[in-house]
């Protein structure tokens, strides 16, 4: 089990940042949600994997599940997704003034209309 | 008062939720309650440094949970000097905003207190994860301030920098998860304790955990390879904005700073995680700044490229942490933000009056008010070149003194001052062109109240860290004792009881 999880994590994480490294904003918005989730699911593995571990006390439990990793994910996920909602908002932006959706802004095949110019 | 560690986080906080809502009260309304909130900061921190004086570390456990489960704020002698350092700048800058770069959009001033607080959260947590917060707070404020008036080179700037520091944010995650997962701990001083008692068998995510946050620290505090980012965005943002974050790499230095001494110490599992190559890459970052310097077509680019070159300095110092080299780096610390963050104050002033020209650096009339302007820009480039008798110089004789051992001793003196001099002829060189023309000045315009005082305080720090520099130095001295001698950070969180008994995670 961890083994298939770490391996998701590595394998998340990867696409993550490949699409991060690609020229236009859409993709790296991706890549970094991406790269987000791989986060995620690695702060709730550090807690330990149990099926049978609920995070409450309940009868018959045999232990109980490390609250931690869940108030500290939920804080992450909060975050990462205002700060996701904000580049987005970025994005567009820049789309917007500059007519071109790339990172560094020299764009080797301009967008639609521009692409005469 | 106990709860004077938390103060300098509340009031911001407490200032921003306020200005949301009176975000369609008149603009006056608005700039009292921001300069209202940034005094009454000044003053708690002032309160705060006074009593770190001589006093003990106070180490503030909301809701009063106990030390390694609680939420903790601790403001010992190093914290309280930043927090104050950070008034210090805020008051000037906000000073500056009322000028009118706070009209150009809304919500400047609520953004302006989240930055404060998160800034403010930032120097004095005891948690790491609760310090991966307060660098969201900051950040995300300064996102917004980053972009704030709009303009096609900020959003491309900013977009830049959204993403280097979301990747940043999602590695200091990953550290987080893998320090918590291994020794079971956030707290700082917790971790401080358990890291010499590291099994053998956990070691290695042990120190990779630690060698991606130091990567984190150094991403935020622009260090060579992951430099190249700083001068694009330092050089676009607004005045009040570029001079609030001539204090966001100092967040990264000191954050690297507490982990090096406090929680590192001597304990063999983090040994080497700084040492043959931050030194390395630190006086690479001071070539580059150098060389950026001289590049610069902008004077926005040249103020930003003096920042690089503190943050390499800084970094130096920091990378042969001793209790020596810790107090002149606290010493330098201080004088550099001020002047560096005077001078990109001053840069957007300058490209302000220039016109067509702002702050490209060509030819043409002179800049009116030469008395104001022109003896700002001397003040602040005599005391950044590191000219005697002002502070720059004092701060880094102390580091020539103090830092290094011998076979680093020749690079080090080497980079201060060659980078010393190549900043005296850059800076003296950009007087001449901007100051200094055959051509006829500008007509003197009027400078806004806000502004004119703002420059005084600026260009004031420097002398005056001069007067007071047996005060201030003696003060940065105790504050690198107390950092160095560790045990009375761990007593002041942790108290005296026993290591709290943890299970083993498989």
């Amino acid at each position: 089990m961890e083994l298939l999880l770490s391996l998701g994590v590595g394998l998340i994480f990867a696409c993550g940042v490949w699409l991060v490294l690609r020229p236009r904003t859409f993709s790296v918005v991706l890549g970094l949600t991406l790269i987000a989730y791989g986060v995620n699911v690695l702060i709730l593995l550090s807690g330990r994997l149990g099926a049978k571990m609920p995070p409450l006390s309940l009868k018959g439990a045999q232990g109980l599940a490390d609250p931690l990793p869940q108030a500290l994910v939920l804080t992450a996920i909060v975050i990462g997704f205002g700060m996701t909602a904000y580049l987005v908002a970025l994005a567009l932006r820049a789309l917007g003034e500059s007519g071109d959706d790339t990172v560094d802004g020299a764009s080797p095949k301009p967008l639609g209309k521009d692409a005469e110019g | 008062m106990t709860h004077l560690a938390l103060l300098p986080l509340l009031i911001p906080f407490t200032a921003a939720a306020i200005l949301l809502l009176l975000a369609d009260a008149p603009i006056a309304v608005q700039r009292g309650v921001a300069i209202g909130s940034a005094l009454a900061g000044l003053l708690v921190s002032a309160l705060l440094v006074a009593g770190q004086w001589n006093g003990p570390i106070l180490a503030y456990a909301i809701g009063d949970w106990p030390a390694p489960y609680g939420i903790l704020f601790v403001a010992d002698r190093l914290a309280a000097q930043m927090v104050l350092l950070l008034f210090v700048l805020a008051v000037p800058a906000l000073m500056m905003a009322t000028a009118g770069s706070d009209r150009t959009g809304r919500h400047f001033h609520a953004l302006f207190q989240l930055q404060l607080a998160g800034l403010a959260g930032a120097f004095l947590t005891g948690d790491l994860f609760n310090l991966f917060v307060f660098f969201e707070i900051l950040l995300l404020a300064s996102y917004a301030l980053l972009v704030h008036g709009n303009g096609f080179r900020r959003s491309r700037a900013g977009l830049l920098y959204v993403v280097l520091n979301l990747v940043g944010s999602s590695l200091f995650l990953v550290a987080i998860a893998l320090i918590y997962g291994t020794l079971g701990t956030l707290n700082m001083a917790d971790i401080a304790r358990l890291l010499p008692l590291v099994p053998v068998q956990d070691m290695g995510l042990v120190r990779a955990a630690f060698a991606i946050l130091v990567g984190v620290f150094l991403l935020k505090s622009a260090v060579l390879p992951m430099a190249f980012w700083l001068p694009h965005v330092y050089s676009v943002a607004g005045m009040p904005v570029a001079a609030l974050f001539a204090i966001l790499t100092k967040v990264g230095v000191v954050a690297l700073l507490r982990l090096s001494v406090s929680l590192f110490g001597d304990a063999g599992v983090t040994q080497g995680l700084l040492l043959p190559w931050l030194p390395v890459l630190a006086l690479g970052t001071i070539a580059f700044g150098t060389v950026a310097l001289f590049a610069a077509e902008r004077l926005g680019v040249a103020a930003a490229s003096l920042v690089l070159i503190s943050s390499g300095i800084l970094l130096f110092s920091v990378a042969f942490a001793g209790a020596g080299s810790t107090s002149a780096l606290l010493y330098y610390l201080p004088h550099t933000t001020l002047a560096t963050g005077g001078m990109l104050m001053l840069s957007g002033l300058i490209a302000e009056r220039r016109g067509e020209l702002q702050d490209r650096l060509v030819r043409g009339p002179c800049v009116g008010n030469r008395l104001m302007i022109g003896g700002a820009y001397a003040v602040l480039a005599v005391a950044i070149a590191g000219l005697p008798p002002l502070s720059g110089f004092l701060g880094k004789l102390m580091l020539m003194q103090a830092v290094a051992p011998l076979d680093w001793r020749l690079a080090w003196w080497v980079a201060l001052l060659l980078s010393g001099l190549c900043m005296t002829l850059v800076l003296a060189r950009l007087a001449s062109l901007l100051f200094w023309q055959p051509l006829d000045p500008l007509p003197d315009q009027s400078i806004a109240t806000g502004s004119r005082g703002a420059l005084v305080l600026l260009a004031a720090a420097s002398p005056l860290l001069v007067v007071l520099a047996v005060p201030v130095s003696a003060y940065a001295a105790s504050a690198a004792n107390q950092l160095h001698q560790r045990e009375p950070y761990l007593q002041a969180v942790l108290g005296d009881a026993p290591p709290t008994q943890r299970e083993r995670r498989p």
